[in-house]
């Protein structure tokens, strides 16, 4: 099974200011960059489920200079507060690590 | 043609950058020298407390190189966020660094100290005339908020470096300062197009951070015109890509492709990157669009009380199938040895204990998704009160009570806590909260910072 770490070129998260949580997943290749916006494995709706906000608090940008998703959302805690564990945000990436992709030969017969 | 040549010396001042680097740097003339001092990303505790992030010995070491150099090609040396927080304590710190510095190595300029701590009645005042706005998401604010602040700085742009600049300063150490604002300051007084000054400056703040193998932190130039620039990092075995230049623009920023300055939004929609060998990347089509009133980020710390902390682990398995039924029913219990240790003067709202469990959540808290648990856990307890003693006393009590706490399955005393360290407490004084996330709209982008000059 491929996850969405497997195809990443790298996969992180980070503080965008005290109160904003930014997620980078980027690239080396246009093609593996496509597959995955294909996939709809990773959209605004799933992102909002996986992460526990509200769809429309959810910022997402397909950057392609970049060959990168970026995803930006709230907080769940404001970072230095007594429940946030991540001064830097820079470990909430992780269940994005372990994403299942598609098999490609599955997304080519779906697209048929 | 404009061609303005800017020298960033690393992504934070303290954290280092190689000679070489800088030399190379300086062999290249450029028209300013800048390196980005602080921020809010690792935590509210340098704001609220004052006290810097990086060593003295990294920030002198790092400082002295730039100012060697600046002063050798009489360019402006330009440091920005000084002691991290950036706080009116952090630039008295800078200071006397710089003028240890200016007496080892004989050196002379004019220095301006460019001050961004703000005064409470005039927050106070903004905020009556509704002239404080809050950004997405922000605490709630009041003038209670305010008063309770420790420090509170607010984030300058370029004008009061210009300012400083246009009034004969050599050196400017700047509070706290939009990063970005710290590289654009000269390119923009010099006439290099407003789009790609501030896209360039974007890439420049972080230091090496936008190339394609980041072996340490380190020196990076751009070649600023008219409609576009060039960036190349100083050490030659590391190279840019357009992937990597392009990739910068996503860090720590909520969006990629707007960034706001107190003047204006950057927008990198247009941007098309191209290497121009196999280090070096040009970079066209940002644009800068200028707001129509200048706006000043707000940041503020308060205190949140005295802390100490306890970790200890725990690997017996009765323990941890019960895991929080325990850990709350320990916390339950100790209420009452509160009570009787204080007399009645602490309260249950008087005090805080928080656990973290790692190896189950400890990172993610309440976004964990994953629902094992290992055959062994840490224990992180926070314990917050007003007072430092309190503090002290609960933390020393609380530790001995929950080693102790029993659990039914065993009849006799049990020690259900590892604990690696002795005393098993650790006492961390204040911690502070950040409280603010607001934008101020002045009547000029000066009146909020105040400069003082310095004849070195």
């Amino acid at each position: 099974m491929t996850t969405l770490g497997d195809l990443a070129r790298l996969i992180r998260s980070k503080n965008a200011g005290p109160f904003t949580l930014t997620f980078d997943v980027m690239f080396d290749d246009d093609a593996t960059y496509q597959r995955v916006l294909k996939s709809r494995v990773l959209t605004k709706a799933r992102f909002a489920q996986m992460y526990k906000v509200l769809e429309e608090d959810v910022l997402f940008f397909e950057h392609d200079a970049a060959k990168a998703i970026k995803i930006s959302i709230p907080r769940p805690y404001p970072q230095g507060a007594r429940e946030d564990g991540d001064a830097y945000g820079g470990q909430q990436h992780a269940p994005l690590v372990a994403l299942e992709m598609p098999d490609e030969r599955a997304d080519e017969a779906g697209s048929c | 043609m404009t061609e303005v040549r800017v020298l960033s010396a690393s992504g934070q001042i303290g954290s280092g950058f190689l000679e070489s680097s800088l030399e190379r740097g300086i062999a290249l003339k450029p028209h300013v020298i800048a390196c980005d001092g602080g921020s809010t990303d690792a935590g509210p505790a340098h704001l609220g407390s004052g006290k810097p992030h990086f060593s003295r010995e990294g920030t002198k070491r790092d400082l002295r190189l730039m100012l060697c150099g600046g002063v050798k090609l009489g360019v402006p040396v330009i440091v920005g966020s000084c002691g991290f927080g950036g706080g009116d304590a952090g630039v008295d710190w800078m200071r006397d660094i710089a003028l240890e510095i200016a007496r080892e190595e004989g050196l002379s300029f004019n220095l301006a100290l460019v001050r961004s701590e703000q005064d409470k009645g005039y927050l106070k005042r903004r905020y009556r005339e509704g002239r404080i706005t809050p950004l997405n998401p922000a605490p709630p604010i009041s003038e209670e908020v305010i008063d309770r602040s420790a420090h509170i700085v607010g984030m300058m742009g370029h004008e009061p470096i210009a300012a400083a600049i246009d009034k004969g300063a050599q050196v400017v150490l700047a509070g706290r300062a939009s990063d970005t604002a710290l590289f654009s300051t000269v390119p923009l007084m010099m006439g290099a197009g407003a789009g790609p000054a501030w896209h360039a400056a974007k890439i420049l703040e972080c230091g090496t951070a936008c190339v394609v193998q980041r072996k340490r932190p380190d020196s990076i130039m751009a070649w600023i015109r008219e409609d576009h620039f060039d960036v190349e990092p100083m050490d030659m075995d590391v190279r840019c890509s357009a992937q990597s230049v392009a990739s910068h623009t996503l860090y720590e920023n909520a969006d990629p492709f707007l960034i706001t300055e107190p003047d204006g939004t950057l927008d990198s929609h247009g941007a098309r990157y191209e290497a121009l060998n196999d280090r070096a990347v040009r970079v066209y089509g940002s644009q800068f669009r200028k707001a129509e009133r200048v706006t000043i980020k707000l940041e503020g710390a308060e205190m949140a009380g005295y802390q100490a902390i306890i970790i200890g682990g725990v690997r017996e398995p009765f323990i941890i199938r019960q895991l929080d039924s325990w850990l709350d029913a320990m916390r339950e219990k100790f209420r009452a040895r509160v009570q009787e240790m204080f007399g009645g003067r602490v309260g249950p709202d008087d005090y805080d204990i928080h656990v973290r469990v790692y190896g189950r959540d400890g990172v993610m808290g309440k976004l964990e998704p994953e629902t094992n648990i290992g055959h062994e856990i840490a224990l992180l307890f926070t314990i917050t009160t007003p007072e430092e003693a309190t503090t002290d006393a609960i933390a020393k009590t609380f530790a001995h009570f929950a080693l102790h706490y029993p659990i039914p399955e065993w009849r006799g005393l049990i020690s259900g806590i590892a604990f690696p360290m002795a005393p098993s407490h650790v006492n961390r004084g204040p911690v502070y909260r950040f409280n603010l996330n607001h934008i101020v709209t002045p009547e000029d982008p000066l009146e909020m910072f105040r400069t003082e000059f310095l004849e070195v």
